[in-house]
């Protein structure tokens, strides 16, 4: 990292003064990369420009309110013009901003940094999760807020990471350049992970990047922050920093988990076993619009408990998974989901609350419509 | 103009002085009851109507803010579902931008503009009537969206594509078309107020003599012009996309979600120094009437709002920092939207060294406008940091946005207009406003104003985006005192309207120059206003001192 | 002298208020030129990463043997279209200035017809302005019939003004539904049941 001049020496006291009077949880967090320290520092910076300005012009004010009362027989001069003084308070301005440009645009090259980056992971904004895919590793999961719904309608004490906690966090390596592209499949979300200082919009049909290179392990959570519909608040991130062996380590690992699902393509599934695989899934991915019961909330998500369209028609329940429907907030799971999630979600709907059609949809006759000759 | 009303005698405008109590018995012909006022052509009745009709939506909007501070009281669901929030939300900000602040600020435009440049109406006084009557109409539409299948809009006041047109509810299309009315009316008074000033003034009143509300309104007037049809445009496009297949905002069809931000935002910005140009005009003519001197740098404001407005053209990007710009654009947009620190900063200075050697009392007027210099310039510092473009990646779309434009809304613009109302109710009725009261409703506003928006800049720092309707549990502190806060200043708008109402029905009398500072041709015709002044031009004479 | 003032006070209003009007009108239209204005500014500056959408040619310059870019792609579905897109390579290494041809793969996995287009963007979006396609499906709908598989190639240069510090280029390819497209106007309404 070059070290830069005018960042030195009395900015940088700015910044560990604030780091006493403005205690964590007040403040901006000074993060886990270079870029957050950056960022940090300059939000320091001019927060105390903001802070002197703000004492000196509150001070000529609040002078003058005391000072020049009628009550205290102040009589009014009659002066309304100076142009020198006039000038000098244009151009005082001026300077400061410049002195407070020069920082800020060197910290914003650095975060346009386009150099080679050691890992490439896509994420991408799903009404209302984020998909994590590791590019060219063959590793892909979505990522669904953890927290339980009772523990939002109050029915259950709330966690310590409320709304902050996901199923499968970002797992990614410390000290890496990672870079982080992003994209959307309906709306436009905004991946933040304030630890990190990125935050990025997540545009359908178009892709933004940016990139992080953490410095210390840990757990850092963040926020979709851009309005995307009824969930908003309800997609959370969270980013998981190990140390580079223990990352490939789960790297490997998750190759091979994904390879033994795929085994369990070709066996022949239990009405059981899908149902309870099915349960987890459906929690997870649907229930946040179908409801646990399912129950819906027409007309934007309809009703599945009693709904007789797909339950008279397995063929059309699957396309609608499997495809999505154009025009609504239903996606398509075909690459978001593996053959044996999609037929256990599908059979869990079969068979949940009240619909009793016995069907058990074999992940075999899922996984061959999905490579459809 | 103005020929349909019968000539008027004319001895007593000019040297009506105080006890100037003339009332008028001669506009009882014609209409009568709500006739009389559905088909006024007369700018104080006018002015009077928007100034009802923005308090209202001021309510209305109020009541919404309300949902969501109770929401948002702690954490977890309790009171309402997330899609209703997220109404709330949309609507709340849709109806204070468009339905109170903008009205509010025309209301003061058609009753003081001719009184200050001494014309005896509008220049346009039938359009003027259609372009309010245009209002309620369209908000009527908005708010009937509530109780329509599927709900009201639900995309936040910037509705953003392709939420607001794939993924938005069948609604929408109300929701355009009540927008577009709202439009219209606007681009109408905009007209109206730009021929009335360039071509009402009294004999011997040139542009430089002008008091700076009609500065600053003539100057937002042509900004209404210059974007209220970019925004017709966008909602234009949007309908397109939503009901005729078109692809403007839509990537299937080759179009671009960012297109639709920048467009918004080309609208929208200039569009929030249009809630705020005036306010900077009211507080510069009540600085000087409170301090017994002159404004300061009279030509400099004057400047200085002009630079505003052409500089508010080119700082719209700085809206969506996030958005995935190329570094060449984040550093213009960076570099422009700091420079309106600098006229910004201009006017600050000029107010306070008005005050300075000034002979200060404390009206109720001039502790609204006060507090405006003040909590505007917290609010313009949070501007300033909010511009440092590496900065507002940590920012953007948090409640740090939220307490900064809050802060420029709440008590600025909001202020401006109340400190406005204080101002020119003795003009207004004939009586001062009580004074306790207007002191209880000051100070109970600013205390709460401060304990709703201050703790949001934490919040935001602390990382809580904005539009969600439950959070996690590190902010629940802050929210609560948030929505202790609102709560606070919403119950104290009550208070308001009561001293309005027993301003309306008595008090104190007022004579004509009702402030003794006050040096604006309003304070030459009698208090209150009778319906016809100035039907003979008044002698200007310019720099009365 | 009240008549004169009259009289040319109508005069101004009706100057001021004609002059007003056609500010609007030019507003209103500039509103709409604002579109077409914005593709060229995005092309010319390349905001946005938007690729041309007809084929450039190609600029003859010698290959820059000293320089390696990495050149990323990625394919995505859209709901609603039953489809595969597949590139046969995930990524080339390729020397500014040099052209270069990569294979993709649509496949209709539905039972109907159906067309489709594959909407590109770029990241960096610098680097948008240095990509010329030469060749691209991209630049019309494909229409397949079920089970139907279509190759096609891309060819693209990466031009030698390329900045040098961008070292890796990702294209995006998003499969988008052209037929039938359901009215959008009708919303989330999904009628009947669908999971």
């Amino acid at each position: 990292m070059r070290k830069r001049i005018v960042r030195t020496a009395g900015l940088v006291a700015c910044s560990g003064l604030s780091g006493s009077v403005l205690a964590n949880g007040w403040n901006m967090p000074v993060g886990v990369t270079d870029v957050s320290r950056e960022i940090h520092s300059l939000h320091m910076i001019i927060f105390w420009i903001c802070v002197v300005i703000g004492i000196v012009v509150f001070g000529a004010m609040f002078y003058s309110l005391f000072r020049y009362r009628r009550s205290r027989g102040a009589k009014a001069a009659n002066f309304h013009e100076h142009t020198t003084v006039e000038v000098i308070w244009t151009l005082i301005p001026i300077l400061i901003l410049v002195a407070m440009a020069i920082p800020a645009t060197a910290t914003l090259k650095t975060m346009y940094d386009a150099s080679e980056a050691d890992l490439d992971v896509m994420i991408t904004g799903q009404q209302w999760r984020w998909r994590y895919s590791y590019l060219g590793e063959e590793v892909a999961f979505t990522s669904n807020m953890a927290t339980s719904r009772s523990q939002v309608s109050g029915e259950s004490a709330k966690g310590e990471n409320y709304l902050l906690e996901v199923d499968e966090p970002l797992v990614l390596p410390v000290d890496r350049k990672v870079r982080l592209l992003m994209t959307s499949d309906d709306v436009i979300h905004s991946w933040w992970v304030p630890d990190l200082a990125v935050k990025q919009d997540a545009v359908p049909g178009f892709v933004n990047e940016n990139w992080v290179r953490i410095n210390e392990p840990g757990i850092y959570r963040g926020q979709c922050a851009e309005l995307c519909g009824r969930d908003h608040a309800f997609m959370p991130v969270v980013v998981e920093a190990v140390e580079p062996e223990r990352f490939d380590a789960w790297l490997a690992e998750r190759k091979e988990a994904a390879a033994q699902e795929a085994l369990g393509v070709d066996r022949e599934w239990e009405l059981d076993e899908l149902m309870e695989r099915g349960e987890q899934v459906y929690s997870s991915i649907c229930a946040s619009c179908h409801q646990p019961d399912g129950s819906g909330s027409p007309p934007a998500f309809p009703a599945l408990a009693g709904n007789q369209a797909i339950l008279d028609d397995p063929d059309y329940h699957i396309d609608t998974v499997v495809n999505g429907v154009s025009g609504t907030a239903m996606p398509a799971f075909r690459s978001t989901l593996n053959p044996v999630e999609l037929a256990a979600v599908i059979t869990y709907e079969r068979n949940a609350w009240g619909n009793e059609t016995g069907d058990a949809i074999q992940p075999a006759d899922i996984a061959e419509l999905l490579d459809d000759e | 103009m103005a020929s349909h009303l019968p000539p008027r005698p004319t001895a007593q405008q000019n040297q009506a002085d105080a006890g100037g109590m003339a009332v008028d018995e001669h506009h009882h012909y014609g209409p009568r009851g709500l006739k009389r006022w559905l088909l006024t052509t007369n700018h104080k009745e006018i002015g009077t109507l928007y100034l009802i009709f923005s308090l209202t939506m001021f309510f209305i909007g109020g009541i919404f803010a309300m949902v969501v501070r109770a929401e948002l009281f702690q954490p977890g669901l309790q009171l309402v579902e997330p899609e209703f929030f997220n109404q709330m939300t949309t609507m709340h900000g849709l109806i204070m931008v468009f339905g109170a602040v903008m009205p509010a600020f025309v209301g003061l435009a058609n009753w003081m503009v001719p009184l200050q440049i001494g014309a005896p109406d509008m220049a346009l006084p039938r359009l003027n009537n259609f372009s309010f009557w245009l209002l309620p109409v369209a908000f009527a539409l908005l708010l009937s969206t509530l109780v329509m299948p599927g709900g009201a809009p639900n995309f936040g006041w910037t509705f953003y594509a392709p939420l607001s047109t794939t993924y938005a509810p069948p609604s929408t299309t109300f929701f355009i078309f009540s927008l577009h009315l709202a439009g219209i009316s606007s681009i109408l008074g905009a007209i109206n107020i730009i021929a009335t000033i360039l071509n009402l003034r009294a004999p011997g009143m040139r542009m430089m003599d002008m008091p700076l509300f009609v500065w600053t309104w003539l100057i937002t007037a042509f900004l209404l012009i210059a974007v209220m049809p970019v925004l017709a445009g966008v909602i234009t496009m949007m309908l397109l996309d939503i009901n005729f297949g078109t692809s403007f905002f839509n990537a299937a069809g080759g179009g671009d979600p960012v297109l639709f931000q920048h467009l918004f935002w080309f609208f929208g910005h200039p569009e929030v120094y249009i809630m705020i140009l005036p306010a900077f005009g009211i507080v510069s003519v009540i600085i000087p009437t409170f301090a017994r001197k002159r404004l300061f740098g009279y030509a400099s404001m004057v400047y200085a709002t002009a630079s505003i407005a052409i500089l508010s053209f080119l700082v719209w990007a700085h809206h969506m920092f996030v958005v995935g710009l190329p570094l060449v654009a984040e550093l213009f947009f960076m570099y422009s939207t700091m420079l309106i620190a600098v006229p910004t900063g201009v006017k600050v200075f000029n107010w306070i060294t008005t005050l300075f050697r000034g002979s200060l009392t404390f009206e109720p007027p001039m502790l609204f406008a006060l507090a405006f210099v003040v909590l505007f310039t917290i609010g313009g510092f949070s501007g300033l940091m909010l511009a440092i473009s590496p900065a507002d990646f940590q920012y953007h779309d948090t409640y740090f946005v939220v307490a900064h434009f809050h802060y420029v809304l709440v008590p600025g613009a909001v202020f401006a207009i109340m400190a406005a109302v204080y101002y020119w109710l003795p003009k207004w009725t004939g009586h001062y406003p009580h004074t306790r009261l207007s002191q209880w409703h000051f100070w109970l506003s600013v205390i709460g104003v401060n304990l709703t928006f201050f703790p949001m800049h934490f919040a935001g720092l602390a990382g809580m985006p904005r539009r969600i309707p439950d959070y996690a549990l590190q902010f629940a502190d802050f929210n609560m005192v948030t929505s202790i806060g609102a709560f606070i200043f919403g119950a104290s708008q009550l208070l308001f309207v009561v001293v309005v109402v027993l301003c309306v029905r008595g008090g104190e009398k007022a004579p004509a120059k009702a402030w003794d500072g006050a040096e604006d041709l309003e304070w030459t015709v009698p208090s209150p206003a009778p319906l016809h002044t100035f039907e003979t031009p008044p002698h200007f004479e310019p720099h009365r001192h | 002298m009240t008549e004169q003032r009259t009289d040319d006070t109508r005069k101004g209003v009706r100057r001021t208020v004609a002059r007003t009007l056609v500010a609007l009108a030019g507003m209103f239209v500039f509103a709409f030129a604002l579109v077409p204005l914005y593709d060229v500014f995005c092309q010319v500056t390349g905001l946005n990463g938007k690729t041309s959408n007809q084929a450039e040619a190609l600029v003859h310059e010698d290959a820059d043997e000293g320089r390696m870019v990495t050149m990323q792609f990625i394919t995505r579905g859209s709901p609603g279209l039953p489809w595969a897109l597949e590139a046969h390579t995930r990524q080339v290494r390729v020397h500014p200035g040099q052209s270069s041809e990569v294979e993709f793969t649509f496949e209709n996995l539905g039972d109907e017809i159906s067309v489709a287009r594959a909407v590109p963007s770029v990241t960096p979006s610098e680097a948008s302005l240095h990509l010329r396609k030469l060749a691209c499906f991209c630049f019309q709908n494909q229409r397949l019939a079920p089970g139907e598989r279509f190759e096609a190639p891309l060819v693209f240069q990466l031009t030698r003004d390329l900045p040098d510090d961008i070292q890796t280029v990702t294209l995006v390819y998003t499969l988008y539904r052209q037929d039938a497209a359901p009215s959008p106007g009708s919303g989330k309404q999904v009628q009947g049941g669908d999971a």
